[in-house]
């Protein structure tokens, strides 16, 4: 991140009523950074992104763009750019009037105006659609001109409200790569608001996971996969085995637990993580679970007998049940040797690397004690 | 799918099509509006047709004459008396409708925009003067604009003025001021629904574009609701034009409009045919001012970038 943040919000909270749609965010975000705000529905994530654009006035707390305070300026006179959930392209404008909406007030001459403009559906690959109407366009063409009606203005942050979501899933693919080829091309703070953890993992730099108004942790994507703080955000993100394991030892940087089957397991300690009961949540994701075939041994394995298989085409996820532990485990084989041929009822070995459990804070409390 | 399947797929028989065109929806359709379709064509359809042929007749003292003329058109567009009683008709339809407009619109705005959860309240509100009959809110008026009314006597009490004002009833102002108020209901509705019917996040996005709250509204807002604002201005001026009412009550000698001397046609000079050649003309002239309003507006309207 850069020396001074493009965006910089200091404690917002939003209050509609008594209900906390926002609670004490604090949050910055760098130059040039492709910045997702991640959470299920309700959580806040419009709110926050429409307190930036200028449309939502916090309750309490600081907003700075660009090292200006912000907080109370209306959106004509903020430096960022919206692209909207529906897109809101303006039914009475052709293409290049809408793409041409807000370089009006700039008051170009005609050629710079017009260039600036095809310019700008070039870049959203739309060249020569100007005079296409509204309803004329297919949802993904509908996105990309008001990706160009933001960007044509050449915005310090570019928003985008679930900009993909609308979209059925191939073209939402082919959307997720254009949005970030896009982004690097123009090096502009893009902030993405989405509620599928694949979109935020594939496209951002970083990532905020939001609960319940609150942030539970901004991290980048391999970090926020690998290492989630909570069991919330570990869940969020893809699945998840959780096991309830005894403390064993609680040292500076680490723990270690007895994980039931699993054995003595050594776990790196996040910062203000305290255990509550002598007991502690591990986590271990399915994808580093592995079935054993034959007489394939490793050094760390369990035995346990198929429960349950789904058939996914290139992997196959399966349920084991294993004696001794109050829940069964899930995982996903690649179907290179057979998962997906696997009887329910089938006695099988699954071998597991000890490194990969991660400790996982309860709840936001445990972490802030 | 197997090709046996589509081997053993029971094999429909084609309905014959006059059948079939009486099962179809065009036809449910129909049949649907009908009786409202044979009503408007007996009532409405008929009668003008009739006032059509009547306005080629000639009256001849008792009966009617029925060869083929232009004369009562010739009448009807060259006599002086005629000419300034359509013109001043038009002048006042088309001011009405304007005023009117003028002054629905923010109430609509203001209703659609800010009227929070109680926006059906308000409309219920703004319709309640059309609860009383229209003779009776074109009465109060005269109350209100007369020698010793309301207005008159309020502005006096507090020494605006020493003379009472002779210049607000019994003239054209006295129509247009009694004309809004009649028709202002009529013409927030429509306003208001082409007001609702705008995404709310076009005007963000406005915003967002870099415009204030003035430009949005004339670049966003205002060209969505055109076709409220026109339905509007023509849901006035159409009538008004042949209001008959309104100009008897409180327009005087200088409010006359042309329904007064239709009126007189078809009652005390008892010439239906020159009645309805007036009756025409209007009909035409007030199509071709609505035309020519609409034109106009979308016209100003595509100006405003
Ligand atoms: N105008 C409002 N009045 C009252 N509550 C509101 C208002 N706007 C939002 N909320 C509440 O604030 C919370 C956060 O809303 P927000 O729109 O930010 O959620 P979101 O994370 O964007 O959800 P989604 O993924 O469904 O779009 C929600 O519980 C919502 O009900
Ligand atoms: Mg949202």
């Amino acid at each position: 991140m850069a020396d001074r943040p493009m965006i910089s919000i200091e404690n917002v909270s939003r209050y509609y009523g008594v209900y906390k749609a926002l609670d004490d965010v604090s949050l910055q975000i760098g130059e040039g950074e492709f910045f997702s705000l991640l959470g299920p529905s309700g959580c806040g994530k419009t709110t926050l992104l429409r307190s930036i654009a200028g449309f939502d006035v916090p309750t309490s707390g600081e907003i700075r763009i660009d090292g200006v305070a912000s907080t109370l300026l209306p959106a004509n006179r903020r430096p960022t750019n919206m692209v909207f959930q529906n897109y809101a392209i303006f039914p009475h404008l052709d293409v290049g009037e809408n793409v041409a909406y807000g370089l009006k007030r700039l008051r170009l001459d005609a050629t710079e105006e017009r260039r600036r403009v095809s310019d700008a559906l070039d870049q959203v690959r739309l060249t020569g659609l100007d005079r296409r109407k509204a309803d004329e366009l297919s949802g993904g063409q509908r996105q990309r001109v008001a990706l160009a009606r933001a960007l044509v203005m050449r915005p310090k942050v570019l928003l985008l409200d679930e900009p993909l979501s609308a979209l059925d899933k191939k073209l939402r693919e082919q959307m997720q790569v254009e949005l970030r080829s896009l982004q690097q091309a123009v090096g502009i703070t893009f902030i993405l608001v989405t509620h599928d953890q694949y979109e935020a993992l594939a496209l951002s730099d970083r990532i905020a996971v939001m609960f319940g108004g609150r942030i539970a942790q901004v991290a980048t994507p391999k970090e926020i996969y690998q290492h989630p703080r909570t069991r919330k955000v570990a869940d969020f993100l893809g699945g998840m085995n959780f096991l309830r394991a005894r403390l064993l030892a609680d040292r500076k940087g680490d723990v270690s637990v007895d994980a039931a089957q699993f054995g003595t397991v050594n776990l790196a300690k996040p910062a203000g993580f305290t255990a509550s009961d002598g007991h502690v949540t591990v986590g271990i994701r399915p994808e580093r679970l592995r079935l054993l075939w034959d007489d394939e041994r490793a050094p760390h394995e369990l035995t346990g007998r198929v429960e349950n298989r789904a058939y996914f085409g290139e992997v196959t996820h399966l349920t084991i049940g294993v004696d001794g532990l109050e829940q069964p485990l899930s995982m996903i084989e690649t179907n290179d040797y057979g998962a997906d041929d696997l009887p329910v009822g089938a006695e099988i070995r699954l071998a597991y690397d000890p490194d990969a459990f991660v400790l996982l804070a309860d709840d936001e409390m445990a972490l802030r004690a | 799918m197997s090709t046996a399947a589509i081997v053993s797929a029971p094999e429909k028989p084609a309905p014959a099509k006059g059948i079939r065109w009486l099962h179809g929806e065009e036809a449910r359709g129909l049949a649907m509006i009908s009786p409202t379709l044979l009503y408007a064509l007996a009532l409405l359809l008929l009668p003008v047709l009739l006032v059509i042929a009547y306005s080629f007749w000639t009256q001849n003292y008792l009966d009617i004459d029925r060869t083929f003329t232009f004369e009562n058109y010739r009448l009807a567009l060259t006599e002086p008396i005629y000419r300034d009683l359509f013109v001043r008709s038009l002048w006042i339809s088309l001011l009405t409708a304007a005023i009117t407009v003028g002054f629905s619109y923010p109430i609509a705005w203001y209703i659609s925009f800010h009227g929070g959860p109680h926006k059906n309240l308000w409309l219920f509100l703004v319709t309640i003067p059309c609860w009383t009959s229209y003779l009776l809110r074109v009465m109060s008026w005269k109350v209100i604009l007369g020698y010793g009314g309301v207005l008159n006597t309020g502005l006096m009490a507090t020494g605006i003025i020493e003379q009472p004002i002779t210049s607000l009833l019994y003239n054209a102002n006295a129509v247009v001021i009694t004309l809004v108020h009649s028709w202002a209901a009529f013409a927030i509705l429509p306003i208001y629904v082409s007001l609702q019917k705008i995404d709310r996040s076009l005007i963000e996005a406005a915003r967002d574009l870099g415009d204030g709250a003035v430009r949005s509204f004339l670049r966003v807002t205002l060209p969505l609701s055109m076709p409220g604002v026109i339905s509007a201005f023509l849901i006035v001026m159409i009538p008004t034009v042949g209001d008959y009412v309104t100009p008897k009550l409180v327009g005087g000698k200088d409010g006359v409009m042309i329904a007064t001397a239709i009126q007189a046609q078809f009652g005390k000079s008892a010439n239906w045919p020159l009645g309805a050649a007036l009756s025409v003309t209007t009909m035409v002239l007030v199509s071709l001012a609505a035309a020519a309003v609409v034109l106009a507006l979308r016209f100003a309207v595509r100006r405003i970038r």
